[in-house]
């Protein structure tokens, strides 16, 4: 059974159609690239798998379960559509880290805020706060940024964070994690060790959605690879095959202008 | 004669100090609060609160403070409201209109990642507001709440038009009673110090949210 699967997804702002029917699936342990110009709705999808936008119709289920059909979804309270989201771990283009929190207390936040809902919260705080601590510190470790964990964002490099960003979304243990255009803010010289990260990742399996426009890194890391083109997906595959000569017209152009603009 | 004026002008500037301190303690919640309804969703309520706000913001306070003082004695008899309280009601309204267009300015300022980032952390809106925007908020209002809490401590001369007596009054009425008016320019120095005093409190808070960025 696939782990996330998306089944006919459409979403329009105002006359604009982003999206015109989009379905695909994954199964648990891959990564999945979507590629695809500026304005074909990569960015829009992702928002949808994390209910920043609500699609006009289609459907959304991680491992089986229907965590949203555009049919019912008046019906979903704030409360169901935040423990639906804790299903997908975002990661963002611009970071969006906390300013006022150091590296930790980003890392920490949202445990620690989802632990004061449980029942047991009071009488094991102490215990419940340093089990967070350690796991936070944990995840700065294996993103290499355990000296900088005292360290607020405006003194960390972009590379830095966005790599506390990334131990932010691991931190709620995310089925699938998804990440827009993580190295588009960021560097030349910086968007090496976020990559490295996210391939580090994907050698563990982590399930991952990653929008981006590194192809070569597309390429390499992802399993499978979607092009979309105009709201839809227009091409799909393993990546040699996308990738490869025989591949679409659309997707075939899209690489030739891409290779020629000086992209990776 | 030196120590009865400067002792006369304590007395002034105490009722001054008094509605200063009165108008920032109802005026500041008031001001978030209408700052909420300036943002509504709910388009009637966003239009009242800004014709609201364009109606206060855009005449005299020394209107408005006529007007409450006044007004309703004109338009359905009875008593008068107390002087103090009068005064009271129309600095609140005005300043909290004021700091509402603040407020609405440092809530709007504040990226929309941020909200987004809460999100998708699956945080409640309060959550999001208490811990993740509020104090991003803050720190960005402290510079022009300053200003207006400066301009505000000069403002409170104005309820002197319905007899409230403050400094300026108390300074002014050495004029006809004793025939001088260096008492009324000796108000100055009031409100220099305590305006030196506000400059050093706000300096304090924003070095205090200086670790952030």
């Amino acid at each position: 059974m696939p782990i996330l699967e998306v089944r006919d997804i459409t979403k329009s702002f105002g006359r604009t159609e982003v999206l015109r029917g989009i379905s695909f699936s994954l199964e648990r342990g891959q990564a999945l690239a979507i590629i695809g110009s500026s304005g074909s709705g990569k960015t829009t999808l992702l928002r949808c798998l994390n209910f920043l936008e609500t699609p006009d119709t289609g459907t959304i289920s991680v491992n089986g379960e229907t965590l949203f059909d555009a049919a019912s979804h008046a019906a979903l309270s704030d409360a169901e559509i935040r423990r639906s989201r804790l299903h997908f771990g975002m990661v963002f283009q611009s970071f969006n880290l906390f300013p006022q929190y150091t590296a930790l207390e980003n890392v920490m936040l949202a445990r620690e805020l989802l632990a004061k809902g449980q029942p047991d919260y009071k009488t094991n705080k102490k215990r419940i706060h340093e089990e967070i601590e350690a796991e936070a510190r944990a995840l700065l470790d294996k993103m290499s940024l355990s000296n900088r964990a005292g360290n607020y964002p405006h003194q960390l490099s972009g590379g830095q964070q966005q790599r506390v960003a990334i131990a932010r979304a691991l931190a709620l243990q995310p089925d699938i994690l998804c990440f827009d255009e993580p190295t588009s803010a960021l560097d030349p010289e910086l968007t090496g060790e976020v990559l490295a990260v996210i391939r580090e990742l994907a050698d563990q399996h982590m399930t991952m959605v990653i929008v981006t426009h590194e192809m070569a890194f597309a390429h390499d890391v992802a399993d499978r690879v979607i092009f979309m083109d105009e709201g839809v997906i227009a091409e799909e595959g393993a990546p040699d095959e996308v990738f490869s000569d025989q591949a679409g017209e659309r997707i075939r152009l899209f690489l030739s202008r891409f290779n020629q603009n000086g992209g990776s | 004669m030196f120590w009865s004026v400067t002792l006369s002008l304590l007395q002034g500037f105490g009722k001054s100090i008094e509605l200063f301190a009165l108008t920032l303690l109802f005026a500041l919640p008031l001001g978030l609060i209408v700052s909420f309804g300036s943002m509504s969703r709910f388009p009637p309520l966003r239009v009242l609160t800004n014709l609201v706000v364009w109606v206060i913001r855009g005449t005299p306070l020394m209107l408005q403070l006529l007007i409450i003082f006044y007004g309703p004695g004109l338009l359905w008899g009875g008593s008068l409201l107390p002087r103090f309280t009068a005064a009271l009601i129309g600095f609140v309204i005005n300043y909290a209109c004021y700091f509402s267009e603040i407020f609405r300015g440092g809530i709007q300022s504040i990226p929309r990642g941020q909200y987004e980032a809460g999100q998708v952390l699956g945080m409640t809106k309060t959550q999001i507001f208490f811990r993740v925007t509020l104090l991003q908020v803050i720190k960005r209002v402290i510079p022009p709440l300053g200003n207006e809490t400066i301009t505000l401590i000069k403002d409170t001369a104005l309820a002197r038009v319905i007899s409230v007596y403050e400094i300026i009054w108390n300074g002014q009425a050495y004029i006809k009673s004793a025939g001088i008016i260096w008492p009324l320019f000796y108000t100055a120095v009031f409100y220099l110090v305590f305006n030196g005093l506000l400059t050093i409190l706000f300096g304090y808070l924003e070095r205090r949210l200086d670790y952030f960025k």
